[in-house]
């Protein structure tokens, strides 16, 4: 049987579309609010700020989070800033622009209505920080202050120097401590979901450990909403914090939640490269840095001379000579891509081979080492510390890495999964991105999705439950929790010989190589004959030591690498089925002559969302046909 | 490079701690103090022995989770967090005394982690800006002077670390919430609650175990954040007038 889905996308003209749902969407009572329990997974940005305002419109909610306090998620060290069709700079800018620009960016791999909605929300998502204190850069007359950011022809961004992420993170965390101090938010840090439950097939609680007594328990609730963020580590090394995983979102998916576009995932190109196998997480340079610095390698195949003994005439500023319209700054696919292939000729740069040059020479030279040093200042000293070379000096070297996932639950117009009751918010759904993200419009979404949406389309839920309360002694929990109780078991059993680290770092490596910035069939095909070997090893050999009922770390990492080694042989399955290049990806059988990314709207016009169909068979493909009105789909060009 | 490391293990709250020896080996210069700890973690595991739990996430100073003393300061040697303490900075052969940061407002949980929730419950008093969701005037309405808004951003750049408070001998938090104090109150918006704000803050500090300020200036000197202890004098201001106020109407 074919399932159908149904994305719930209101009738009526683009612009009325969020207004009209908003006033036909289901309320539920005050009185009747606190009789509801909502469990929240997740307290970055998605979930801090759902768990304020659901708390504070008198929901009895739960909030759940590893790290130890609500402050710490992963979407505190976003950097470059939030994107706002504000307009304040009166450049031209608009929803619409804001709007289209979105789609556009996402190579038209998303919908419409969605998209327009986070435009115009983008609005007030801007009043709501700044009334709660986040200190926004400003202009000298007070007002607030844009940058121009990811390759856009208008300064929408708002920024708080390089801490945007932070800046909004806290704000939504005190709205949220506010809610814990009256009593309408219960916050569990250190707390892992490992599991979700179902009951008649609707979500209505989960599985947890409690990272500091490792004990497990269960929780039940009228609807579970999900704001994990997102799978980047499943390549090992990424610029995403240590902890980021896919677990939550994976087990959701294997209790019936479909999983839209694995595949497309964003590879940053301005990152400290790889030095050596010692080596945890990348660290990104802001992609301002590509405003001042020139990107180069040279011409000769491993030249050995240091870069400033290399002349001009032998160098290959390869950006500038494929685009000279946008030149450094093209976006960030084409740089990446284009960073891979100089590298992949043999002409890459530093210890490893793997890097590029971006030189700020030039532009030291035209403005003075004082500006370059007021403009990027602490990145210089960030790479400095890491790298132990000076920029102004010498070129910087640097080299694509992983960084953000489109990918994630398939959601309707109202952020509900294809489970009932289950919500997804923020990186972890799939909604608004397409196939590529532009800069500054993660923080955008996570706030569009927890202040503005799921406070009003969860109604349409609730309202449907009342009376309906669930509760955790039902068996449905026992049945989970002891399924969770024994992969514990069976991962503390094992005594293999390899560490969980070992194994996460060779499948990082794997599907970097097959799955990363460019893919083909055979590659595709290798990978996933690699995969279930992998993860059968795991299963025989790895070595978690300690108790479950304790603090144990190692445990944590090895339930989630257990689940990445699941999950990436379905983003490598999607990957293959896609066969054409699209947003972050190159398909490197779907290319035109002069090599460019060549999409294919007349077969691959889809959301990709895949069902689970059990252990060892493959994922069903389930399409979402995408339909535009209001855009034209055209070839993205920047030659 | 190769190092002697003297780190503190303690299976959990109850049970008690003490130094243990471990050697590192085989170093590489460029890698990071948390990554030496991984490599040793990599090899005591294949040893079966128990890896050294240490916390850490975002790896890039901003999130606040790593938390090491290390040689007797809190996050190093540097001025950034433990996670940007790089091994080029010590000298081959050196011995590393490793340690969590210590107070009695941070309760053990095992070896290096502990548990810094009463920073969140300083904020439950106060730390922040009431304000409906959807129900905030138009950002540009009310202007903040540059000056203010750039000072309010210095104040917020704390990243909650608790380093001030390890390194403070009296085990203070005053910069902790002088910082978030100051944040708030610097702001237009943060106005109407600031006193009642300094007020709460303090007192839950108090409550929670953390010591007096005495200004000793070691929390300043030792914040990755760079947060600057004139912000404490700020919050005294304020924390002053709240007691007259509240003095007045009693
Ligand atoms: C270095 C860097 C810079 C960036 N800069 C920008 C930028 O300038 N602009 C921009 O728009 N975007 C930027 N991004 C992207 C953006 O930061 C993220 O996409 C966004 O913050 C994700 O927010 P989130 O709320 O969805 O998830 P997260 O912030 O990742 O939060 C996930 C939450 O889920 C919890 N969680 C996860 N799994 C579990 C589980 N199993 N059990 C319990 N809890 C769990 C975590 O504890 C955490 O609280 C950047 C990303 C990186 C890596
Ligand atoms: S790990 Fe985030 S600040 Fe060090």
């Amino acid at each position: 049987m074919s399932m159908t889905l149904d994305s719930k996308v209101p009738s009526g003209p683009l612009e009325r579309k969020w207004s009209k749902h908003r006033g036909e969407s289901k309320l539920v009572a005050p009185n009747n609010r606190p009789k509801f329990d909502i469990i929240i997974v997740g307290s970055g940005l998605a979930g801090a700020s759902a768990a304020a305002t659901l708390g504070e419109l008198g929901y009895n909610v739960k909030c759940f989070c590893f790290q130890d306090s609500a402050r710490r998620a992963h979407s505190i060290a976003a950097q470059g800033g939030i994107n706002a069709a504000k307009n304040y700079q009166n450049d031209g800018d608009s929803v619409f622009r804001l709007f289209y620009d979105t789609i556009k960016g996402g190579d038209f791999r998303s919908r419409e209505a969605n998209v327009h909605r986070l435009a115009e929300i983008s609005l007030n998502i801007i009043d709501q920080c700044v009334a709660q204190g986040v200190p926004f850069a400003r202009e000298y007359g007070g007002l607030l202050a844009n940058r121009s950011f990811g390759g856009v022809q208008v300064s929408r961004t708002f920024y708080a120097r390089g801490q945007t992420g932070q800046q909004l993170l806290l704000g939504a965390y005190q709205a949220l401590e506010h809610e814990v101090a009256e009593g309408t938010v219960k916050m569990y840090p250190r707390t892992e979901m490992l599991d979700l439950v179902l009951v008649d097939g609707h979500a209505k609680g989960i599985v947890v450990r409690n990272l500091v007594t490792g004990e497990i328990s269960t929780h039940a609730a009228d609807t579970v909403v999900l704001a994990t963020g997102g799978y980047g580590n499943v390549f090992y090394l990424s610029t995403n914090a240590k902890g980021c995983n896919v677990t939550a979102t994976w087990r959701a998916h294997k209790r019936g939640a479909l999983f839209a576009n694995p595949c497309f995932t964003q590879i940053h190109p301005t990152c400290i490269p790889v030095s050596g196998p010692y080596q945890a997480k990348l660290t990104l340079m802001s992609e301002s840095l590509r405003n001042d610095g020139r990107v180069w390698v040279p011409d000769k195949k491993k030249d050995p001379r240091p870069p400033g003994q290399i002349p001009e005439s032998e160098r290959d500023y390869y950006l500038e000579r494929k685009y000279p319209s946008f030149g450094n700054l093209v976006p960030r696919d084409i740089a990446s891509r284009n960073a891979k292939e100089v590298c992949d000729e043999g002409r890459g740069v530093g210890p490893s081979g793997l890097g590029v040059y971006l030189d700020f020479s030039d532009a030291i030279k035209r403005h003075g080492e004082d500006t370059i040093r007021e403009r990027y200042g602490n990145l210089f000293e960030m790479y400095q510390n890491i790298t132990n070379e000076d920029a102004y000096k010498t070129p910087m070297r640097i080299y694509p890495a992983v960084h953000y996932t489109m990918g994630g639950l398939w959601v309707d117009y109202n952020l509900m999964s294809t489970i009932p009751g289950l919500h997804v918010l923020g990186e972890a759904n799939f909604s608004d991105h397409g196939a590529n993200r532009l800069g500054a419009s993660a923080l955008m979404q996570g706030l569009s999705d927890g202040y503005f949406v799921i406070p009003s389309t969860i109604a349409n839920y609730l309202a449907t439950q009342l009376g309906k309360k669930v509760s955790a002694n039902r068996p449905e929990f026992k049945a989970a929790e002891s399924e969770v109780r024994l992969r514990i078991n069976r991962l503390l059993s094992i005594k293999g010989k390899k560490s969980v680290t070992t194994f996460h770092r060779e499948l990082g490596l794997l599907v970097w190589d097959k799955c990363g910035m460019a893919r083909d069939a055979q590659g595709l095909k290798d990978a996933l004959q690699k995969i279930p070997a992998l993860r059968e090893e795991f299963w025989q050999n790895v070595n978690v030591l300690g108790d479950g009922a304790e603090f144990n770390q190692a445990l944590e990492h090895a339930g989630r690498v257990a689940d990445f080694l699941e999950f990436a042989e379905l983003m490598c399955l999607d990957a293959l089925d896609r066969k054409e290049s699209c947003g972050c990806h190159f398909r490197l059988e779907s290319q035109t002559k002069e090599g460019e990314a060549l999409r294919d709207d007349e077969h691959y016009c889809y959301v990709s969302a895949w069902e689970y169909t059990g252990p060892n068979t493959p994922a069903n493909l389930v399409m979402e046909p995408l339909t535009f009105e209001y855009v034209k789909l055209s070839q993205r060009s920047y030659k | 490079m190769n190092f002697k490391l003297k780190v503190w293990r303690q299976k959990n709250a109850v049970s008690p701690g003490s130094f243990k020896d471990y050697d590192a080996k085989d170093i590489p210069s460029e890698a990071s103090f948390l990554e030496m700890l991984d490599i040793v973690n990599e090899s005591l595991t294949g040893n079966s022995e128990d890896p050294i739990e240490f916390d850490s996430d975002c790896r890039e100073g901003i999130c606040g989770m790593c938390s090491l003393v290390i040689n007797g300061i809190p996050h190093g040697p540097g001025k950034g967090t433990t996670c940007q303490v790089y091994m080029r900075r010590f000298t081959d052969g050196d011995t590393i005394w490793i340690e969590p940061f210590r107070a009695a407002a941070f309760s053990p949980i095992k070896d290096l982690v502990v548990d810094r929730s009463a920073f969140d419950r300083i904020i439950q008093a106060g730390g922040y800006i009431v304000v409906r969701t959807g129900s905030a005037p138009e950002a540009n309405s009310l202007p903040v002077p540059k000056h203010n808004a750039d000072l309010a951003m210095e104040a917020a750049a704390c990243i909650g670390c608790g380093a001030c408070v390890a390194a403070c001998p009296n085990s203070s938090a005053m910069l902790f919430v002088a910082a978030k104090v100051s944040h708030l109150g610097l702001l237009p918006q943060g106005q109407a609650e600031r006193e009642t704000r300094a007020i709460h803050m303090v007192r839950e500090m108090d409550e929670l175990g953390f010591g007096n300020c005495r200004n000793y200036y070691e929390c300043e000197a030792i914040c990755p954040a760079e947060i600057s202890a004139t912000f404490i004098a700020r919050l005294n201001r304020d924390y002053a007038a709240a007691s007259a106020q509240e003095a007045l109407t009693v």
